[in-house]
């Protein structure tokens, strides 16, 4: 029973028009001829050009993605084993232990996971750079890719699994041909959702990064604390698109996976 | 055990060992630490050189002093309590404008869903910097909310709002806005119309019916809502360095300014282990119910 009152109507506007208004804004403003971020001084890019002459931005985004590329890969990997431990592991020595530190770095506020990783670094004397960066990005996106894999392994069907081993298949040909394909896209949307994560941290990234690797988020950050600037605003423009563009794609793209099963279980009925 | 079965336990078991534990065991032990000019700045450092004798000298040393300190100097104290403040009257805020927009969402038109899903997610994947950062150029002095008040005639002279704690309360709901959304949109689509129909037969007005139907079928939702803006806020450190004032005290930024300005790590881990401990709650809270909801859909 679904009806869509003037209260419902209103209340969906004025939502998104709260979430989407300041974003529109800044978008629009990136395109403005002035340096002056109230004044309307006629269309213009040149901001976007200004941008991609920046050394220190570039150098900045070129250290994030690498970062967030090599982070959110250690973390897919470890998460997954970490989720399929959680899930099919069954009893082990320390279970309730693994299971607490698996959830707490969800919960834990980042300038304390910050500080730590900080104390941790300098107690072992280890440099700070893009190394500690990464270490630290893949600590706390691997619990996030944990919980998206796990929801998936606990939904499926594990004859399946039994049925690959009853057919001669050792342990781990089971997982590569059956597990994995099945768990597939949790794996991947656990990695964009690291991947994500890691180009987007700032807090953490200040404590754990040292004079030799600034980050995107840093180097933001600190030139934002001075105010509204029209690089910034493109800059802002241009991940804005990139999320749009990533969200819409694979929005679609599951879409169509779920149209394609469905009609392909419509065909299995019909045959048998 | 097998080989393999140990190798898939134990790589990402030490990993977090190493790098969620440990680390926040050296927390611990520096909160119980005293300041000193050397490096690294605290004393005792442990000397396992020494052996025994090392480890219960270094033992002896550590005391309760940083937290007795804490709890002496009142801008400590007022932190932690504008935090709370500041996270549960955001909390709230963010349950008043997200309620009506999950509940407009979960009764829009079917084929509407799956795009209004994604005007609440689009917002949650992009950077949460720039989504600040967007904000503070609507709430400056001479920003477009400012031009639009004068415009439409409620104010005579630009507010001041950036830099004050309403900008930090505006904040914290744009940011958190779509976690209180998502999960009463969840547990309001699953809701049976059948039950609102039947209610109405038997007599209740709408109004009635929502009260006393709507709201207790989604208190799962609106619970779980609730701690995921209530847990993160309340260590917020971005959304108040960038949009409060100077005197907009969270513990977040304390802590930040205490370890990086002051160089008082031994008070900076104290001020760390007192935030966990008043999160605590609110997450065991929250878990709880989020095993309620698990078994709720079995």
């Amino acid at each position: 029973m679904r009806r869509l009152t003037w209260f419902n109507a209103t209340s969906l506007t004025l939502g998104f028009a709260f979430l989407y208004i300041p974003m529109l804004v800044v978008i629009i403003y990136s395109f403005n001829e002035s340096r002056l971020v109230t004044v309307w001084g006629g269309f213009s890019t040149k901001w976007y050009g200004e941008l991609l002459q920046n050394e220190a931005f570039l150098d900045a985004a070129w250290v994030t993605f690498k970062v967030g590329f090599a982070s959110s890969i250690f973390a897919t990997i470890l998460g997954t084993m970490g989720a399929y431990v959680l899930v099919r592991g069954g009893r082990f020595y320390g279970r309730t232990l693994f299971s607490g530190m698996m959830y707490a770095p969800l919960v834990m506020p980042e300038v304390i996971t910050g500080l730590s990783l900080l104390l941790l670094f300098i107690s072992i004397g280890l440099d700070r750079g893009m190394f500690t960066i990464i270490l630290a990005h893949a600590t706390f996106s691997m619990c996030y890719v944990s919980v998206v894999v796990s929801s998936r392994l606990v939904s499926f069907d594990r004859s399946v699994e039994e049925a690959a081993l009853d057919l001669g298949c050792t342990p781990f040909e089971a997982f590569r041909l059956v597990t994995l394909p099945i768990i597939a896209p949790a794996v991947i949307s656990g990695w964009l959702l690291a991947l994500t994560l890691s180009l987007d941290d700032l807090v953490i990234a200040s404590f754990v990064a040292g004079p030799s690797a600034t980050t995107l988020p840093i180097k933001v950050f600190s030139s934002i604390r001075l105010g509204v600037s029209p690089e910034i605003n493109a800059l802002s423009t241009i991940m804005i698109a990139i999320v749009t563009i990533g969200t819409i794609t694979a929005s679609i793209t599951t879409k169509r996976a779920v149209l394609r099963r469905k009609h392909e279980q419509q065909m299995a009925e019909q045959t048998t | 055990m097998n080989l393999r079965r140990f190798t898939l336990i134990s790589v990402p078991y030490f990993w977090l060992l190493c790098l969620f534990l440990v680390p926040f065991l050296i927390v611990l032990k520096i909160s119980l630490s005293d300041v000193a000019l050397s490096i690294p700045p605290y004393t005792p450092t442990l000397e396992l050189s020494e052996g025994w004798a090392g480890v219960r000298d270094f033992l002896s040393q550590l005391d309760f002093e940083n937290f007795r300190f804490l709890a002496t100097d009142d801008l400590y104290w007022k932190s932690y309590l504008s935090s709370v403040q500041i996270a549960l009257i955001s909390t709230t805020i963010c349950l008043l404008i997200g309620f009506p927009i999950a509940y407009g969402m979960a009764n829009a038109p079917q084929e509407w869903q799956p795009t209004l899903m994604l005007l609440v997610i689009l917002p949650f994947w992009t950077s949460f910097l720039i989504r600040v950062y967007s904000l503070i150029g609507i709430l400056s002095q001479e920003g477009m909310l400012n031009q639009f008040l004068m415009w439409i005639g409620i104010i005579n002279e630009p507010l001041t709002i950036l830099n004050t704690n309403i900008a930090v309360y505006i904040g914290i709901v744009y940011t958190y806005l779509p976690f209180m959304i998502l999960p009463i949109y969840a547990t309001l689509i699953k809701l049976d119309g059948s039950l609102l129909e039947a209610a109405e037969d038997l007599g209740c007005s709408r109004t009635e019916a929502f009260w006393r139907i709507t709201i207790p079928l989604s208190k799962a939702g609106i619970i779980a809502g609730c701690f995921l803006v209530f847990i993160p806020a309340l260590g917020e450190f971005v959304i108040p360095s960038l949009l409060g004032g100077s005197d907009t005290l969270m513990i977040g930024k304390v802590l930040y300014e205490e370890f990086f300005a002051n160089r008082d790590w031994p008070v900076a881990g104290a001020v760390a282990v007192i935030l966990l401990l008043i999160l605590i709650i609110p997450i065991v809270l929250y878990q709880r119910n989020e095993q309620k909801m698990m078994e709720a859909d079995k």
